[in-house]
């Protein structure tokens, strides 16, 4: 039964493209759609086949169903690039929505609302009007969707026309699944609009209720996620509604599942009975446990929502926790979800079943998830009082297996023990004491220490265990050395050598209070602590509420509310500014907000807590000079440095970098970073925040082999960054020192070090905007002459859909920041183009030539350079600096 | 929102694009980069199956050697993608006649194409159902199997019956004979302590059917599980007849099943799809028979031999047997040399795996066999780190057993033609996940 269309991805020899224009015009129709399946075949590779555009589109009017289709398909693809040419298409989509065949009519309008193209949309306005009342229920459904798809492109066609009306009409259809996507369209729109569209009353929500008996799968899913936004009137109505939902619990299809918990739940606040809810709770119980039966990613969406359920309604699964046992096969990201639901279903009932598992886990393989066991153990006795010498017992037969990271993630938690239940434990310090010498982590180390420190006068030999510490005190971290620090200012013994600022200026403050007043000494030091709490229901409630909300979501996933994550711009209003993603972990989003920073628009909403809003400002001008120095840029005229030294704090804290290594994989360092171009020079501008416990200093960073050979120009100068704090630094780069091999890439790989944690790899792209030159201008002549040399092989095009153009001036200005420079513009029909120039290192040249029609979106942008190679670099350049 | 995708991408396991399909324009063509970029050229690969780079979050799965991504830009239902992911590719499987792989969709992208148009518009997933879809996206003549009738020339009403309230089933399909086949497979999941107790136990069971029924029949369905039968009591007045019960912790329906019905009348009635499809999967953790017991003690004797000893025990029937057990007993990594003997079957070290494999074709009830090993391992110098003793793993299938006790107590099938069926009913229990820690 299987196909042999892999046929059509062998490439013929050279002239690839002639070849299937010829066959596209031939005369036999088998020959035609041959042709066709090999432009598709090629279009899947990523072959630019738009210049086959007429051709393909001469095969539209067809007979051949399947033929349609793959034209259908083409089109799509290409249409945005090609919108004068697409126009031609209208014709022949407006008699399919014609045809006695409602398979044609409904594949015809569902196409046209896929292709984005201002002139055909007017054409599809009449058709869709026709579908919407169309007597075939597939038309029907198929038309629903498109009303929301033209919603997308264009909003006020929507409202003008009178197809909302039109898609409401559609919920009271008597076919469900028409009924579902009209549901769905509606929801969609009404998301986007701020006006009331979509408004949920009692009588559509009984209507919809019924009609979920009849929908499929995925049209319950759509009237579920749309009902659960509805606010009951009371706990009556509440409880009708729930008791219609419930039956869906017992769906095979977890979306389902999903979204019929989340609406119980909402519905849930609203029931004040408590025999009621207990037994909802019983009811959900079931399903829940079962999605634990799925694929592995489907367990894992189910576990970060389960995650967010039991922190609402603790009672639902408390007794259903050896479910989250983990098996052994487990992928890692199951094994620790199912941990953190085991620490916070654990209670007093199930405690030693619980702790026989952690400390099974704590002898698995995988050292994170280990660790994170070890952890879990004391988080357990932090939470739980009466469990807490269980606990601790467990921890101290896992210290007696010896497995060195076993044993100090163990000290690390029997640490926040000992501050959780201050004088109850101590008894074990001795045996803690044993494992001293295995310690060789700083955070490990630092809370023996401070074990020790603590406990002084009830540990016989403290000041001799502490000097075996002081012996190396030099060589040790400064977490480890400030927590020492403390410790012997408790043992009343603090003299100190260190080069170290922060960990003198604490030496001497204690020294000082303790030479002035040692009873006043004592009582800054050994003040009390803060107690630590159990941290397992971590959110508050009015965020909970927010995630339950968004059940089944990527929100309920990530644990984050909605608006932190989705940049999607609404529409084009002035209020819109893209905000920087917190916790993003790539580079694609950078450059707007770097120019909304700039023009001085109003700070992002605060709902995003923006990286850089705990930065703390680099030592004014320090590094800089230094800089400067390295690069020997002090030849640049004397009074310059003054200049640089003023502009650059301002600029360094300025925009937010991408983030490139998340807190989460970098062990609470997180770093982001960019290429930018100053004055003629590259620089690599980095932020280092320090999440973690300790602080972190020896920064050090290397660069692989890359395209450009970009490499560092000096050495990495951050400060000691502090526990809660970040620094910036701008690190000077040169080019053209380990050139990699092969096809030009903007791959950039990078490492970077520091005394406390491993080396740490992350990824970053180099945009060609920070190697275009200053000197890239050409001459009108020069231009035309260096066009005419090259030859057309290395003539490269790519059409940019997405941009408009609505100022030729402000374009050439906008891009004259990146160094693409103005040569000259004339017009075409209606359609404006306009020739620029810009130059990389080793004077290789870019010409560049930008067709676009003013207003309307899509640019095709022709270069010539003699790098061809370079172009698809190229080409991500000019739509960075075009979109930001 | 509900939105599932809005752009789905086929890789091979190099990141070669094989299909994709852009369904909505808030993401860019070269999305599909960032992933290769960040997630498959990193460490990350396999570490979550959902991730945030930039704007998008991606949400992806292996299966065979294709990766299936999915980019969204939106708050999308999660849940929904992964599903329709499921979905997608089973249909995809019957479309192509079983694997689905690199070579498969190469070999079929017209079709993988046409079908992605279909089942998804704009993000939203709509029909996935085989049965319907083949009525109208035929590539090369493919029919169903199973009908006698050949379905060469388009159904004229197949708009119909995809939106339809019976929308997994076509109409006029004629049969010779009516048959109906039942099987009810359990797996089991255990998890066993060293010393013997049970820390986890739990059956998951599935009711597949394979229906060949002509025109458009009704189903009824009866178990003897406890809420059915109490419920059927109540509505005769009368005490069924004795016999276990059993408790269902859960059960989900495949969606022909009348959901509302079955809340309120417990019972489940359906009009089956044609062919063979999952009626329903429950979940039972009482009353569960472990249809196996294993003992191992494993003894380490210094730092360079080992002493293994494991017994198995059927606790089924006598007259019943298990076929193809598989027991995996783990040894450390550095082992050097094994020594066996077994009572029955054979048994061999898989250095691969680090482990005995001792395979039994045929394993009768009541028995318990033995394994005794030596083990002779590599001393080496720099071992800080003990052995972490996997768990034990077991494979087997014993027909006509269910773990749970659950019984097909009756199947009706009502057609308006009133034609007389013949119905099969079959019962397998299979090792799930059965893992005994030592």
């Amino acid at each position: 039964m299987s196909g042999h269309d892999s046929k059509y991805f062998s490439t013929t020899k050279k002239g690839e493209i002639p070849e299937l224009k010829e066959e596209l015009n031939s005369q036999y129709k088998d020959k035609r759609k041959d042709a066709v399946k090999k432009v598709i075949a090629a279009m899947t590779v990523g072959k630019d086949v738009s210049s086959l555009f007429t051709d393909v589109l001469n095969c539209m009017q067809t007979e051949n169903l399947e033929l349609k289709k793959l034209v259908y398909l083409y089109l799509i693809n290409y249409a945005k690039s090609q919108p004068d040419l697409a126009i031609l298409a209208v014709n022949t989509f407006v008699k399919d929505t014609q045809d006695p065949n409602p398979l044609i009519r409904a594949l015809a309008v569902r196409t046209m609302g896929c292709i984005r193209v201002d002139k055909i949309t007017e054409y599809l306005c009449d058709p869709l009007q026709r579908c919407l009342k169309d007597d075939d229920p597939y038309v029907r459904k198929t038309a629903a969707i498109c009303v929301a798809k033209l919603y997308d492109i264009n909003a006020e066609l929507v409202e003008d026309r009178g197809f909302l009306d039109a898609l409401k009409d559609l919920i009271s259809d008597n076919n469900p699944m028409v009924v579902a996507n009209a549901v769905a369209a509606l929801a969609e729109i009404q998301d986007n609009s701020s006006t009331p569209i979509f408004e949920i009353t009692s009588h559509t929500l009984s209507k919809l209720l019924t009609a979920l008996n009849e929908c499929t799968e995925w049209g319950q899913v759509f009237i579920l996620d749309a009902l659960s936004k509805y606010k009951a009137a009371d706990a009556r109505e509440a409880e009708n509604i729930v008791e219609r939902v419930t039956p869906r619990l017992q769906h095979a299809n977890c979306a389902v599942v999903l979204s019929a918990v989340k609406m119980i739940l909402q519905q849930m606040e609203l029931i004040t009975s408590p025999d009621v809810v207990r037994n909802l709770c019983k009811k959900m119980a079931p399903p829940l446990v079962t999605l634990l039966s799925a694929e592995p990613e489907i367990q894992y969406v189910a576990l970060r929502n389960i995650n967010l359920i039991v922190q609402r309604r603790p009672t639902i699964l408390a007794h259903e926790i050896k479910v989250f046992f983990c098996k052994y096969n487990d992928p890692i990201y199951v094994k620790m979800e199912k941990l953190e639901i085991m620490i916070k279903l654990a209670s007093d009932r199930n405690i030693d079943q619980v702790l026989l598992e952690f400390k099974e886990y704590a002898t698995e393989v995988d050292v994170d998830f280990v660790r994170k066991a070890v952890r879990a153990i004391g988080r357990c006795a932090i939470k739980l009082e009466r469990a807490a010498e269980r606990c601790i017992s467990v921890l101290l037969e896992l210290i007696k297996i010896k497995v060195n990271y076993v044993v100090q993630e163990a000290i690390i938690v029997i640490k926040d023990i000992f501050r959780r239940y201050p004088n109850t434990y101590e008894s074990i310090i001795a045996t803690l004491c044993e494992s001293l010498d295995t310690l060789d982590e700083p955070e490990a180390k630092a809370s023996m220490i401070w074990i020790i420190g603590e406990y002084a006068e009830r540990i016989d030999n403290a000041d001799e265990l502490l000097e075996s510490f002081l012996e190396s005190f030099p060589e040790e971290p400064a977490q480890v050395q400030l927590q020492l620090l403390t410790a012997t200012v408790v043992l009343n013994n603090a003299t100190v050598e260190t080069d170290n600022p922060d960990l003198r200026d604490r030496a001497y403050i204690y020294w000082r209070l303790l030479s002035t007043d040692p009873e006043a000494a004592k009582d800054v030091v050994l003040a009390e602590k803060p107690v630590i709490s159990d941290d397992s229901n971590q959110f508050d409630s009015s965020l909970l509420d927010e995630l339950l909300a968004n059940i089944a979501t990527l929100s309920s996933v990530y644990h984050k509310p909605p608006e932190t994550f989705v940049t999607r711009v609404r529409t084009l209003q002035k209020t819109e500014e893209e905000e920087f993603p917190e916790g993003s972990e790539g580079g694609y989003s950078e450059t707007s907000s770097a120019h909304a920073a700039d023009n001085g628009a109003s700070p992002p909403p605060t709902s995003s807590t923006p990286p850089y809003a705990t930065t703390k400002q680099p030592a004014p001008a320090a590094p800089v000079p230094d800089l400067l120095d390295l690069m020997g840029l002090d030849g640049d005229g004397g009074g310059d440095n003054a200049v640089v030294s003023v502009d650059q704090p301002v600029k360094t804290a300025g925009p937010p970098l991408p983030v490139l290594l998340p807190a989460a994989s970098g062990q609470g360092l997180e770093i982001s970073a960019q290429m930018v171009r100053r004055d003629g020079q590259i620089f690599y501008s980095l932020m280092f925040e320090n999440n973690t416990q300790t602080p972190l200093d020896g920064f050090m960073i290397q660069f692989n082999k890359n395209t450009f050979g970009l490499a560092a120009g000096g050495p990495l100068q951050v400060p000691q960054v502090q526990p809660g704090t970040s620094e910036r630094t701008l690190l000077p780069m040169v080019l053209f020192q380990n050139i990699a091999p092969g096809p030009p890439n903007s791959l950039l790989q990078v490492a970077v070090k520091n005394n406390q944690q491993p080396v740490w790899y992350f990824n970053d792209r180099i945009s060609l905007l920070v190697l275009f030159t200053e000197d890239g201008r050409m001459e009108r002549t020069a231009f035309l002459e260096t066009w005419k040399s090259l030859p057309d092989s290395n003539e490269v095009s790519r059409d940019i859909p997405g941009i408009v153009i609505n100022n030729v001036d402000a374009t050439i200005e906008q891009l004259a920041p990146s160094n693409m420079f103005f040569i000259a513009k004339r017009k075409n029909a209606n359609q404006d183009v306009l020739y620029l120039s810009a130059k990389i290192p080793r004077g290789i040249p870019f010409l560049i030539e930008l067709t676009a029609v003013i207003g309307v979106p899509g640019l095709k942008c022709a270069i010539k350079t003699p790098n061809p190679e370079m172009a698809p670099l190229f080409f991500e350049a000019l739509e960075t600096v075009l979109k930001s | 929102m509900p939105v599932a995708a809005s752009a789905i991408y086929f890789l091979n396991l190099r990141g070669d694009v094989l299909i994709n399909r852009l369904y909505r324009d808030d993401v860019g063509g070269n999305m599909v980069d960032a992933f290769r970029m960040h997630i498959m050229q990193t460490k990350e690969l396999g570490t979550c199956p959902v991730r945030q780079i930039g704007g998008c979050s991606f949400f992806y799965m292996r299966i065979s050697n294709v990766y299936i991504v999915i980019v969204v830009s939106s708050n999308a239902n999660v849940a929904c993608a992964f599903k329709f992911v499921v979905e997608a590719v089973s249909l995809f499987k019957s479309y192509f006649g079983g694997a689905f792989d690199e070579d498969a969709i190469r070999n079929n992208f017209v079709l993988i194409y046409e079908l992605l148009d279909e089942i998804m518009d704009f993000g939203y997933p709509q029909n996935l159902s085989p049965e319907i879809l083949k009525l109208y996206i035929t590539q090369e003549g493919v029919r169903s199997p199973f009908s006698s009738k050949p379905t060469d020339k388009p159904v004229p009403n197949a708009t119909l019956q995809v939106t339809g309230a019976v929308g997994w089933r076509r109409e006029g399909l004629v049969y010779k004979k009516n048959e109906v086949f039942l099987d009810i497979v359990e797996s089991v999941n255990l998890l066993m302590s060293s010393k013997g107790s049970v820390l986890r136990c739990d059956v998951t069971g599935k009711v597949l059917m394979k229906c060949f029924l002509s025109g458009m029949p009704d189903l009824k369905l009866g178990l003897n599980d406890k809420i059915g039968l109490e419920k059927e009591s109540q509505l005769k007045s009368r005490p069924t007849k004795s016999g276990k019960s059993i408790e269902l912790d859960d059960v989900t329906f495949h969606q022909c099943v009348n959901l509302t019905r079955f809340n309120s009348e417990k019972t489940v009635s359906f009009v089956p799809p044609d062919g063979e499809f999952e009626l329903m999967k429950y979940r039972i953790t009482e009353g569960v028979t472990l249809p196996f017991r294993v003992l191992p003690t494993i003894k380490e004797l210094g730092r360079t031999r080992m002493e293994v000893n494991v017994k198995v025990k059927s606790v089924f029937g006598a007259k019943m047997f298990a076929l193809g057990v598989v027991i995996k007993i783990p040894v450390p990594k550095q082992t050097a040399k094994t020594n066996f003997q077994v009572t029955s079957g054979r048994a061999k070290y898989n250095a691969s795996i680090d482990c005995l494999v001792w395979k039994i074709r045929k394993f009768p009830g009541q028995t318990e066999p033995t394994l005794s090993a030596e083990v002779e391992l590599i001393s080496t110098i720099a071992e800080k780190k003990s052995w972490t003793r996997p768990p034990i793993q077991m494979e087997f299938q014993v027909p006509m057993f269910t773990a749970s006790g659950l019984r097909v107590r009756f199947l009706k099938v009502w057609e308006k033609s009133g034609y007389n069926t013949v119905e099969w009913v079959r019962y397998i229990t299979k090792a799930g996940s059965y893992e005994i820690r030592c």
